[in-house]
C-alpha cells in the first residue's frame, strides 16, 4: 500500500470515528457496514470499467438478483403454494426450455429463408403455450394465504449461502446478457445494460408468485444472533458486566460489529483475490485490451470472450454485494431498487476512488456511502444557516428545509465532475499511468 | 358494419391517439439526444433530467401567469409559458457548456468520458429540479379538457364507442410538428445550421473553413435544450409532472434515436413513433376490440393483452437490442445531420 493509500484510508477511519465519538457509535457502524458492502459493489464495478473497459450501467440488476437469491435462499418453502401451482410453474419452465431447444436446433438444421420464419413462428407459439400453464399457475400460488405467503417462498436454508448463491445468479445473468449485448459499442452498452436493469427491476416488482413483488418479503433470518437472544444470554451478560456495559445498547453494537466482521472478511478476500488477478497475465491482458482492443486482437488474444469474462466476474461480485445488502436488511424489497443509489452512485464511487484501482474502489465506497448519507444533516444545517435570517414560518424556507434531502443528489453530481476534471485518474490511481487517453472507436 | 366502426374508433381512442401525442413527445426527446450526439459525439445520459429541469420551469411560469390572472382559455396557460421554460433551459445549457463540458471538449476526452462526465450533470440536475419543485406530482394543466368528447361523438355518429381527443394532446402534435418544421427549417437553410452540418460531418474541414466550433456548440445546445424543455413541458401536461418519471423516459428516447439511426433527425422522429406504438400496442388489451369484430361465440375470456403493462421498458428495449442485431445502423442509414 502506498504511502498515499494509508493517509487517505487513515482519514477515512478517523471521519468514522469522528461520527462514533460525536453522533454515536450506532451511527458509525451502521454507516461502515454499508461502507463495506458499497466498497465490494465499486470493486464489482471497477473490474468491469477499470479492468475490462466495459460502461456497464446495469448493476442496480445485478445488486437486485444478490437480493433476491438472498430471500430465495432464507424463507423457508411455503408447501401450500406448491401444491397449488408449483407443478404448473415447473410445467411452463419445461416448456420454456423447450421452445429455447427447438429454437436453436431450427436456426441450426434450418436455411436461411425458413430459419427466420420458424424462429419468430416457435417463440411464438411456446411464449403463448407457457403463459396459457404460466398464468394460471401464478394466479394459484399468489392466492394461497395472499396477506402472508402468496408465493412460492425458498429453500429455508442459512442465508449466509445466499452470498455464494448470489454472485452465481448474478454471474449467470451477466453470461446471458453479456452474450447478447457486449459487441455493442460503448454508448448502445451503456443504454442497453440500463434497460436491462430496469427489466429486471420490473420482473422483481411484478412477478409476485416468486417474490412477492411490492408486497416485500421480510423477517429473513440471520447470520448473526438477535439482540434479544443475547440479552437473555448468561455469557453476553457477563461479557457486558465485564466491559461495565449496559447490556441493551450493546447487544445493538455487538449484533453490527458481527455484521461487520462478515463483511470484513468477504471484502478482504475478494480484494486479496482480484489484486493478484490484476498482477497476473490475465489482469496485463484485460488493461491491454482495455487500452487498445483492436492490437490486443491482432495479437490473437478473444476480445469478446475476455470482456464476457470481465462482465461476469464483476456482476458476481457486484451479486454478492447485493445478497450481502439484503441480508442486513433483514428484507427484501423490489420496490426500493433505484439507478440513481444503486448504479450511478456506484459508478461515482468507482471514478473518484480511481477506476482501474482495487484499493481506490474501496476508498471510494467508504469515502462516497459516508458523504451521501452525511450529506443530509450537513444540508439541513446549510439550509438553516442560509435561511436563519428569514421568517421561521416563512413558505421558501419551510419548502428548502424540507428539500435539503435531496441536496446530496447535487452533491453527488459535483463531486463527480469535480473529480472529472481536476484528478481525473481519481484519489488513487492506477499503478500504471494511462500515458494516452483511452481509445473508444 | 357498425361493429367495424366502433372497435376503429375503440382502437383509435387508445391506440392511436395517444401513441401519436406520446411519440411525439418521444421523438422530440431523440431529436436533442441525436444532435448532441451528432455534434459533440457523445451519448448525453443527462437529457431525460434536462427534460425535467425545462418542465419544472414551465410548471413554475405556468403557476406564475396563473397568479398574474394571465389566461388563454379555453388553450393551457402553459403553451404561454413554453417560451419561458425554453430561455431557462437553453441559459442552463449554455452554463453547463461553458463550466463543465467545455474542459472536456477542448482536453478532446474520450466519448466515455464525456458520459460520466454528463451523469454528473445528471445527478446535478435531478438534485436541482427536487430541490425547487420536490419529487411529487405536480398538475398544472388548466383550460378546455378536450378538443373531442366521447359523449358528443357518440351523440353525432350513434355508435357505441366515443372518441375523446384531449387539448394536451392536439396541442402536444401541434406544438411538435412546428418545433420540427422549424428545426428542419434551420438545419437545411439557414447558415449556421450549415455550418452545424459541416462541423458534424468533418470537424476538422469545418475548422479550415473559418467555421467557429465554440458557436456550432453553443447551438446546438441551445437547440437540443429548447426540444427538451417543449418535450418534457408537453409530456408533463399531457400525463403530469414526476422529477423521476423523466429519468426513466431516458431508455425510450435513446431507443427512439438509436431504432431511427443516431445521429439522423428523421430517424429520430421515425424512432419515437416505432417506439411509442410499440409500446402501447402491445400492452394494450385487445379485448373489447376483438369483442367488436367476431361473432358473440368466439369472443375471447381473457384481456387479450401481450404484454402487462408494467414490462413496459421491456419494449423498448427488445427493440432496441432486435435494431442493434439485424441492422446497427438503425432504420434509416446512410444521410445523417
Amino acid at each position: 500500500m502506498s504511502p498515499r493509500a494509508l493517509l487517505l484510508f487513515a482519514a477515512m477511519a478517523v471521519l468514522l470515528l469522528a461520527v462514533g465519538q460525536f453522533q454515536s457509535w450506532t451511527v458509525a457502524l451502521t454507516i461502515f457496514n454499508l461502507c463495506l458492502i458499497s466498497a465490494v459493489m465499486a470493486l464489482g464495478v471497477n473490474v468491469q470499467w477499470g479492468y475490462a473497459g466495459l460502461f456497464n450501467v446495469g448493476t442496480m440488476g445485478f445488486a437486485a438478483i444478490g437480493g433476491l437469491a438472498a430471500m430465495l435462499v432464507s424463507v423457508p418453502p411455503v408447501q401450500a403454494a406448491w401444491t397449488a401451482g408449483g407443478g404448473g410453474m415447473i410445467l411452463s419452465a419445461l416448456i420454456i426450455a423447450a421452445t429455447a431447444a427447438a429454437v436453436v436446433a431450427a436456426r441450426r438444421w434450418l436455411a436461411p429463408p425458413l430459419r427466420g420464419a420458424a424462429t419468430v413462428a416457435l417463440i411464438l407459439i411456446g411464449f403463448l403455450a407457457a403463459r396459457h400453464v404460466f398464468g394460471p399457475a401464478a394466479d394459484a400460488i399468489e392466492n394461497v394465504d395472499a396477506a402472508r405467503f402468496g408465493f412460492l417462498g425458498g429453500l429455508g436454508m442459512p442465508i449466509i449461502f445466499s452470498w455464494l448463491v448470489g454472485g452465481l445468479f448474478a454471474a449467470g445473468a451477466a453470461w446471458f446478457i453479456g452474450k447478447i449485448a457486449l459487441g455493442l459499442r460503448t454508448d448502445y452498452l451503456a443504454i442497453a445494460t440500463l434497460g436491462i436493469s430496469e427489466i429486471i427491476i420490473a420482473i422483481l416488482r411484478n412477478e409476485d408468485w416468486l417474490t412477492r413483488g411490492v408486497k416485500n418479503v421480510t423477517g429473513l433470518n440471520r447470520p448473526v444472533p438477535r439482540e434479544v437472544d443475547l440479552q437473555q444470554a448468561s455469557w453476553f451478560l457477563d461479557l457486558s458486566a465485564r466491559l461495565g456495559v449496559d447490556p441493551v445498547p450493546f447487544s445493538s453494537l455487538f449484533v453490527k460489529l458481527c455484521y461487520a466482521g462478515l463483511f470484513a472478511t468477504v471484502l478482504l478476500l475478494i480484494v486479496v483475490l482480484l489484486e493478484r488477478a490484476y498482477h497476473s497475465p490475465w489482469g496485463r491482458m484485460m488493461r491491454a485490451l482495455r487500452d487498445n482492443p483492436k492490437a490486443a486482437a491482432a495479437m490473437g488474444k478473444d476480445v469478446k470472450w475476455r470482456q464476457l469474462q470481465a462482465f461476469v466476474l464483476g456482476s458476481a461480485i457486484v451479486g454478492v454485494a447485493g445478497a450481502m445488502l439484503t441480508t442486513l436488511d433483514g428484507q427484501f424489497t423490489p420496490g426500493s431498487y433505484n439507478p440513481l443509489r444503486y448504479t450511478f452512485l456506484i459508478w461515482v464511487m468507482v471514478i473518484l476512488g480511481g477506476s482501474g484501482n482495487n484499493l481506490g474502489s474501496v476508498l471510494g465506497g467508504f469515502l462516497i456511502w459516508f458523504l451521501w448519507v452525511q450529506a443530509e444533516p450537513a444540508g439541513r444545517i446549510l439550509m438553516e444557516i442560509i435561511s436563519s435570517q428569514v421568517p421561521k414560518d416563512f413558505a421558501f424556507r419551510v419548502h428548502f428545509l424540507e428539500a435539503s434531502a435531496h441536496l446530496r443528489l447535487f452533491l453527488m453530481g459535483f463531486i463527480l465532475i469535480l473529480a472529472l476534471r481536476f484528478f481525473p485518474q481519481g484519489l488513487l490511481p492506477e499503478e500504471q499511468s494511462r500515458r494516452r487517453p483511452r481509445h473508444v472507436p | 358494419m357498425d361493429g367495424f366502426l366502433n372497435a376503429t374508433v375503440l382502437l383509435s381512442n387508445f391506440v392511436l391517439v395517444p401513441g401519436l401525442a406520446y411519440g411525439a413527445q418521444l421523438a422530440l426527446g431523440a431529436l436533442g439526444v441525436t444532435l448532441v450526439y451528432r455534434v459533440l459525439r457523445f451519448a448525453n445520459l443527462s437529457h431525460g433530467d434536462l427534460m425535467a429541469f425545462g418542465a419544472m420551469l414551465g410548471v413554475l411560469s405556468t403557476w406564475a401567469l396563473q397568479a398574474a390572472g394571465v389566461s388563454i382559455a379555453p388553450l393551457p396557460t402553459a403553451l404561454l409559458a413554453l417560451p419561458l421554460a425554453i430561455l431557462g433551459t437553453a441559459l442552463m445549457s449554455l452554463f453547463i457548456e461553458t463550466a463543465v463540458y467545455r474542459h472536456h471538449r477542448l482536453r478532446r476526452s474520450a466519448p466515455a468520458i464525456f458520459m460520466i462526465v454528463s451523469v454528473g450533470v445528471m445527478f446535478m440536475l435531478n438534485g436541482l429540479v427536487r430541490v425547487v419543485i420536490g419529487p411529487d406530482d405536480q398538475r398544472f394543466a388548466d383550460g378546455a379538457r378536450f378538443i373531442v368528447r366521447a359523449r358528443d361523438f357518440e351523440a353525432m355518429t350513434g355508435l357505441s364507442e366515443g372518441l375523446s381527443i384531449r387539448v394536451s394532446q392536439g396541442i402536444t402534435f401541434a406544438v411538435a410538428m412546428a418545433a420540427v418544421a422549424a428545426l428542419f427549417y434551420f438545419l437545411n437553410r439557414s447558415r449556421a445550421g450549415k455550418a452545424m452540418r459541416a462541423y458534424a460531418d468533418n470537424e476538422d474541414l469545418a475548422l479550415l473553413s473559418g467555421i467557429d466550433p465554440d458557436r456550432v456548440v453553443r447551438h446546438t445546445w441551445i437547440i437540443a435544450a429548447a426540444l427538451a424543455a417543449i418535450a418534457g413541458t408537453l409530456y408533463g401536461l399531457d400525463k403530469s409532472f414526476k422529477p423521476f418519471t423523466y429519468f426513466q423516459l431516458l431508455l425510450p428516447v435513446f431507443a427512439a434515436a438509436i431504432v431511427g439511426g443516431i445521429g439522423n433527425p428523421v430517424g429520430a422522429i421515425v424512432g419515437g413513433f416505432v417506439v411509442s406504438f410499440s409500446e402501447i400496442g402491445l400492452t394494450y388489451a385487445y379485448k373489447k376490440f376483438l369483442t367488436y369484430l367476431v361473432p358473440p361465440a368466439w369472443a375471447p375470456e381473457g384481456l387479450m393483452q401481450l404484454i402487462a403493462t408494467d414490462y413496459k421498458f421491456a419494449i423498448s428495449f427488445a427493440i432496441l437490442v432486435i435494431v442493434l442485431l439485424i441492422r446497427p445502423t438503425g432504420i434509416l442509414p446512410g444521410r445523417v445531420l
